[in-house]
């Protein structure tokens, strides 16, 4: 947590997570968000922040904070860090009110922006912002903003995925807004430069800390709100994904335990893939695990089991019951995540799937992966088979992302050893002054949720 | 073993070797000479000195000087401590058990008087692998509400208010073992209320004892002999170090598995320096049990400068930092890395790391062939 | 570390010498650098003990600090460095090319270009390791406060003249040298670990002395043989026969030399403070053995530093280091300007716009530098090929297409067959150099088979119908693409410091009336 440890939600906030008597998530995240809107469209201050945990409903508090203001006749800017996230921003908007006139601002790059966005009569798209005037929501990237200069500030701003933003970056739009509603995950990866700034530890703007440091630092008093509820982990693993990364600001699950459940139409084979699948559709989670060794990064093995986990998943005839809908949903690909730490394990794992005739399963990096949500994600775990664990791999945010993208199960694929590697990691970070230490860290992070993985353990066996 | 060999412990938790030396309370530095690789750290009169005399200065006044400076950084609006304010309980105590007995005590006392108080060099133990260890944090401070502040006085200078982050680091982990062992005596002192059972209504009694996981850190400001500290967190050099410790109890089985009759015995002579017993002998009983060498031990173990010897000599990939491993997969030897990347009738071998090796071989040596023809269009 | 590094580390392990990791040399090298070699007190982060400084190698100037608790001896010391250096950095400062370049007019707020001055060089600092360019700025952040009794005469302990103008010099540096890439402040261990990779870590080659063993061991040594030695040989006495002078000292040395030299000096003046007879002799003579001492510790390092830049003048200079020599030229420009119009030191902490901006500087600064380095050395592209970042291979093929605008453009296919394993996705966009120099565009276009890629030319063609001749690669042609841009170009202009955002806390305090100096004791130690 950056910036709001202890602080036990703000004003109005929904404190009653551990209440007495049944929990009603409902009711609980109706309050936050309703404390949230008041807050935004008539409280006094200039900003209000809001934590939102995996799957809290982040996406449906911005396009519902977006329409009220809107509606309320104060236009305003949306930021959000990357195109894909505009895009898909300026989709929902612009689904939930087919008359809502949208702008999305665009680079002149060639292909600027999704093409589905064209299909939304009321959304206009242009590579300039005066083109875009006088429309009620105009929505862009961080990094495009800061290329407008001498407009009249709007009224209003939301700042999408604000934990995500750089601090410089904030610098460079906040000029823009008179006020803003900042929304995000705190728990995600923290955004980084690639040349030292540790001359600016410490300070309030340090420009390479995260957006909201930065604006809390600035203006301690500003609301903090945060979404009691993950409408996307299932009771199996919010509890664990809570503990292990939002210590200080625990939420819960949507749905009760039960009320999801996943089977298959094909009875297991013995392997291990099939045991470890039936361990998670079982219990949420399942560890498929490996003899120790040390490998290179794109482990030809532990790739193959990844591979095989997907592809027994597909066999079997997954099917799924939630909240959703009371009959069983087939377990299609594009409910399926496969999670890695870098880019070449990714990209051995796509062509390890397409050997199987594995088509249309997302593979990707923890980076990619986060604001995304899947039925079931089968993580290749960033320590398997490592000599050492780095900062890169024991970074907090990347195993909370890869642990907190599935609704029903995720099975993550390591190989044996891990708990040692961690208790022999040398700990001789260096500590910089005035820091507000993020906590926890990825070290005892990781030691909880293996901790958790081993009551799920299943030993590879092809 | 004091503060500092159980923070440097967190520092290669890997290193049996280390566990098992350290954990027998070996002079690693005397070993290290007597297998005829000294270290090349040592320290100097100068720097001594010149912390002696600052930490002087910062205790100079009973303390009171210490607790405006942690008070100021506290910022948590309470009333800032009255001149005569702050009690400085004398510790006097005759052996580590007394003057342990005496911290405690002193402690205690002042948790329940719910004054500022400071006890200038205390001590306490902390129990490490069975054993008590005898630690003497530089200061602890209690307040009025009987929470207790570690304080480190060290002689870096905080400039501009930031300092050399390796030195906070480790000042850092050595304060966490202090803290570690506070937690230990406030459990005792909650246990210990003088005056019956602490109740809602205990009024000055109800004051629990508690350890503060900010740690002051004192320095020198900017380029004066003036104090100036800051806060600094160290819940998670706490959380490392209480896993260590109870990874600790492993020595016995290291030990365990040695050779039968394995000792470091130096066999000093009877000027009690000089080591008399065999290199060669030496050098095997300290080879029984492993080590995990990288080149960080250099600069934090007496004994490095033998272990990067025989990590060399085994051509242990690690000697050349640690990073290094990362690509190699299951190659750990600098022949077995080069064997495999300069095998030149190719073919992939289905090993990603062999492959990734002689790709990064075949470019390496294309690279080099031609300079000149450089750049490349 | 890349596996072409970690490779070139193996082979330097096996021949027992280092290798070479550049084909090039990647940094300007001056050709009268000024050279500093410092030394500090124990425990004592910012005091100077002594220093070699100078920029003829057989006539260093030795500074010593025979008493460094004492504040005039202090003062002295700096009051020398300043003589030696800035009539140094002014040798530079009057020479100068006239470049245009595009200012607001004030009046009109439109982009007009004036004539500007550019120092047609620039000095440049050389010192033996990191934790020396680190020394040179904590000797800045302590000397540009200072005040002189001609700035206020009351101040107490009143700075020699010229010291608080070298602490803006020695601030200026230690910050540029910040910037990736930038040469005005060098420190040798870095220079030459970028040129060079030994059988031995990162961390020991901090160790000049032991680095060069490596590079150019004596002959008839081996590298870690010359390595072990400089690292850690003593003499009969315990002294270390390479002295780190890193810029600490080697315990040993102050405890069982150093030590007892400066009690004889102070007893000596004592003496002299006593009217003993016979003390001023005393004090010339306890005098001059510390000079001895402190020139004995420092002058393996000064040597070992000279080395080093004979060897790396021996690489030949890449092709795009003047351009970036040119931009340092710009940077000790602008100081001297900032000087020359009377502007207040730099400030202690920067504001949030500056840092900013800073920030931004560097990132371009660094994607620009690991583009040119891979463009001027082949084996820096061979680390980013090996990446997937690039790739190199035959034009076995090229099929005309065009675009189909309007006016349609020529868009030519062309197939480069290659053993690279490039991280492509459809519409990625592809560099490469031509042989003019320019800088050609294309766009990823698929794989004809693994190994065969298609890359579709979107620019360098001309504005015809038809690409101009040879602007497009002919099978047989070698080409070498990459996935990285060439000249990446930074970010928007932030805002300036006055309209900083509220979320930053607003404009920085109205104007500082110039920063107040430190506090200063009487026991304080710089």
């Amino acid at each position: 947590m950056t910036g709001t440890d202890c602080v036990d939600g703000g004003p109005g906030t929904a404190g009653a997570v551990h209440g007495d008597g049944p929990f009603d998530p409902s009711a609980a995240a109706a309050r936050a968000t309703d404390a949230i809107l008041r807050d935004t469209l008539r409280g006094a201050h200039r900003g209000v922040v809001v934590d939102s945990p995996p799957g809290a409903g982040k996406s449906t508090l911005v396009v519902r904070a977006a329409r009220e203001l809107a509606a309320a006749g104060r236009p305003l800017m949306v930021v959000a860090q990357t195109n894909a996230q505009v895009d898909d921003l300026v989709d929902r908007l612009a689904t939930a009110d087919p008359d809502l006139p949208v702008g999305r601002l665009h680079s002149s790059d060639p292909h600027p922006y999704d093409p589905v966005l064209d299909a939304h009569p009321s959304v206009r798209a242009s590579a300039k912002v005066a083109d875009l005037a006088g429309l009620d929501i105009v929505v862009s990237t961080a990094a495009k903003w800061a290329h407008i200069k001498n407009v009249e500030p709007w009224r209003h701003a939301i700042v999408d995925e604000a934990y995500q933003m750089r601090s410089d970056a904030l610098l460079a739009v906040a000029g823009l807004f008179e006020r803003a509603l900042f929304v995000g995950d705190p728990g995600q990866l923290d955004p980084f430069s690639v040349v030292g700034a540790d001359q600016w530890a410490g300070l309030s703007y340090d420009p390479s800390a995260s957006a909201v440091t930065t604006l809390l630092a600035h203006n301690p008093t500003l609301p903090q709100h945060r979404l009691p509820v993950s409408w996307r982990l299932p009771a199996s693993a919010a509890p664990l994904v809570s503990d292990a990364f939002y210590p200080y600001t625990p939420f819960r699950s949507g749905t009760g335990h039960g009320e999801r459940r996943l089977s298959f139409g094909v009875a297991s084979d013995g392997s291990g893939p099939d045991r470890v699948l039936d361990e998670a559709a079982v219990s949420g989670w399942g560890l498929l695990e490996l003899p120790a060794r040390r490998t290179p990064r794109t482990d030809p093995e532990a790739v193959t089991a990844v591979a095989q986990v997907v592809r027994r998943l597909l066999d079997r005839g997954g099917a799924s019951v939630s909240e959703r809908s009371e009959e069983p949903v087939p377990l299609t690909a594009d409910r399926i995540a496969v999670g890695t730490a870098h880019r070449d394990q990714a990209a051995a794992v796509r062509a390890a799937l397409s050997g199987l005739g594995v088509r249309g399963v997302t593979v990707d990096t923890a980076n990619r992966l986060q604001g995304r949500e899947f039925d079931v994600t089968v993580v290749l775990h960033p320590l398997s088979g490592r000599p050492d664990a780095t900062a890169f791999h024991l970074e907090t945010g990347r195993l909370c992302v890869l642990a907190s993208r599935h609704r029903h199960a995720c099975v993550v694929v390591c190989r044996a050893g891990v708990a040692e590697l961690l208790d022999e990691h040398p700990s001789t970070e260096p500590v910089q002054l005035g820091v507000t230490v993020k906590f926890p860290d990825g070290w005892e992070a990781n030691h909880a949720v293996l901790s958790h993985l081993s009551e799920h353990r299943v030993p590879w066996r092809p | 073993m004091d503060a500092r060999a159980l923070a440097a412990l967190a520092a290669n938790p890997g290193c049996r070797r280390r566990a098992l030396l350290d954990g027998a309370g070996i002079d690693k530095g005397a070993l290290a000479r007597a297998l005829g690789s000294p270290a090349s750290f040592g320290q100097s009169q100068f720097a001594i000195q010149r912390g002696h005399s600052f930490e002087a200065r910062v205790t100079a006044d009973r303390g009171e000087a210490l607790v405006r400076l942690l008070h100021e950084r506290l910022r948590d609006g309470s009333p800032a401590p009255a001149p005569g304010g702050v009690d400085a309980p004398d510790l006097t105590a005759a052996g580590p058990q007394g003057r342990t007995a005496r911290t405690a005590l002193a402690l205690r006392e002042a948790t329940a008087a719910g004054r500022w108080a400071v006890l200038d060099h205390p001590m306490v133990s902390l129990d490490v692998a069975g054993s008590p260890a005898f630690l003497e944090p530089d200061a602890i401070v209690v307040h009025p509400d009987g929470s207790w502040s570690v304080v480190e006085i060290k002689s870096f200078p905080m400039v501009d208010g930031s300092a050399d982050p390796a030195k906070v680091g480790a000042a850092a982990r050595q304060s966490a073992v202090y803290a570690l062992a506070l937690e230990q005596v406030a459990a005792r002192v909650g246990e210990l209320k003088p005056d019956g059972e602490p109740g809602p209504d205990g009024g000055g009694a109800a004051r629990t004892a508690r350890v503060r996981h900010q740690v002051l850190l004192v320095c020198p400001k900017d380029f004066s002999n003036l104090p100036t500290a800051e806060l600094v967190d160290v819940r998670k050099q706490l959380s490392v170090t209480r896993r260590q410790l109870t990874r600790l109890t492993r020595i016995e089985d290291i030990a365990a598995a040695l050779p039968e009759g394995t000792t470091f015995d130096l066999r000093l002579a009877d000027d009690g320096r000089t080591a008399t017993r065999p290199v060669d002998e030496l050098t095997d009983a300290v080879d029984a049990v492993d080590a995990a060498y990288a080149p960080e031990c250099l600069a934090a173990c007496e004994l490095a400068v033998h272990c990067r010897a025989r990590s060399r000599g085994a051509g242990a990939v690690e000697s050349l930092g640690r990073g290094v491993r990362g690509e190699l997969g299951g190659l750990t030897t600098v022949e077995a890395v080069l064997a495999a990347a300069l095998e030149t009738d190719a073919g992939p071998t289905g090993d990603p790391a062999v492959d990734a090796l002689r790709r990064a071989a075949a470019l390496r040596a294309e690279a080099l062939a031609a300079p000149g023809a450089a750049v490349c269009r | 570390m890349s596996l072409i590094t970690t490779l070139a580390r193996m082979e330097a392990v096996r021949d027992g010498r280092a290798r070479p990791v550049a084909t090039v040399r990647h940094r300007h090298l001056s050709d009268r650098p000024l050279v500093f070699v410092p030394l500090t007190t124990a425990g004592e982060a910012g005091a100077p003990l002594g220093a070699l400084v100078g920029t003829d190698r057989d006539a260093p100037r030795l500074l010593v600090v025979p008493q460094p608790r004492n504040r005039d001896l202090r003062f002295a010391f700096l009051a020398e460095l300043a003589e030696e250096t800035l009539p140094y950095l002014d040798s530079y400062a009057d020479a100068v090319d006239l470049e245009e370049r595009k200012e607001t007019d004030p009046e009109t707020g439109k982009k007009v270009p004036v004539q500007v001055e550019l120092c047609a060089d620039a000095p440049q600092l050389l010192v033996p390791s990191a934790a020396g360019v680190a020394f040179v700025r904590l000797l800045g952040r302590s000397m540009r406060f200072r005040r002189t009794a001609d700035q206020d005469p009351d101040t107490p302990y009143p700075a020699p003249a010229r010291v608080p103008l070298l602490g803006r010099w020695l601030t200026h540096y230690g910050e540029r040298s910040r910037v990736p890439g930038s040469s005005l402040l060098l420190s040798l261990t870095e220079l030459l670990g970028r040129h060079w990779a030994t059988g031995q870590s990162n961390l020991e080659d901090q160790h000049l002395g032991s680095l060069l063993a490596w590079i150019d061991p004596p002959a008839g040594v081996t590298g870690p043989e010359a390595a072990l030695r400089a690292e850690s040989a003593r003499d009969a006495g315990g002294q270390l026969l390479c002295p780190p002078a890193g810029p600490a000292t080697d315990p040993a040395f102050d405890n069982k030399l150093l030590a007892p030299a400066i009690a004889r000096y102070d007893a000596a003046r004592a003496e002299v403070g006593g009217g003993v007879a016979g003390g001023e002799a005393r004090l010339r003579l306890a005098e001059n053995g510390l000079r001895e001492l402190i020139a004995s510790q420092l002058r393996p390092t000064w040597d070992a530093l000279w080395h080093g830049v004979d060897l790396l003048r021996e690489l030949p200079p890449g092709e795009r280091v003047a351009e970036r020599w040119k931009r340092d030229r710009w940077s000790f420009t602008g100081h001297r300007d900032r000087v020359r119009a009377g502007e207040p030191p730099q400030p202690k902490r920067d504001d949030a716009v500056t840092a900013a901006q800073k920030l931004a500087a560097r990132e371009t600064a660094q994607a620009q530098l690991e583009a040119q380095e891979a463009l001027d050395d082949p084996l820096v592209m061979a680390g980013r090929r090996l990446a997937g970042e690039a790739f190199a291979g035959e034009v076995t093929e090229v099929e005309m297409a065009w675009s189909e605008a309007k006016v349609p453009r020529p868009r030519p296919l062309v197939t480069v067959v290659t053993e690279d394993r490039p991280q492509l996705a459809e519409q990625v966009k592809l560099y490469r150099v031509m042989a003019d120099g320019r800088t050609q565009t294309g766009e990823f276009a698929g794989a004809h088979a693994p190994g065969a890629l298609v890359v579709r030319l979107t620019g360098g063609m001309g504005r015809g119908k038809t690409p101009e001749p040879g602007s497009v690669p002919e099978p047989g042609d070698r080409t070498c693409w990459t996935l990285f841009e060439h000249a990446p170009r930074g970010g928007p202009e932030l805002p300036d410091a006055e309209s900083t955002p509220w979320t930053h806390g607003g404009p920085p305090e109205a104007v500082m009336p110039g920063p107040a100096p430190d506090p200063v004791t009487e026991e304080d130690y710089l």
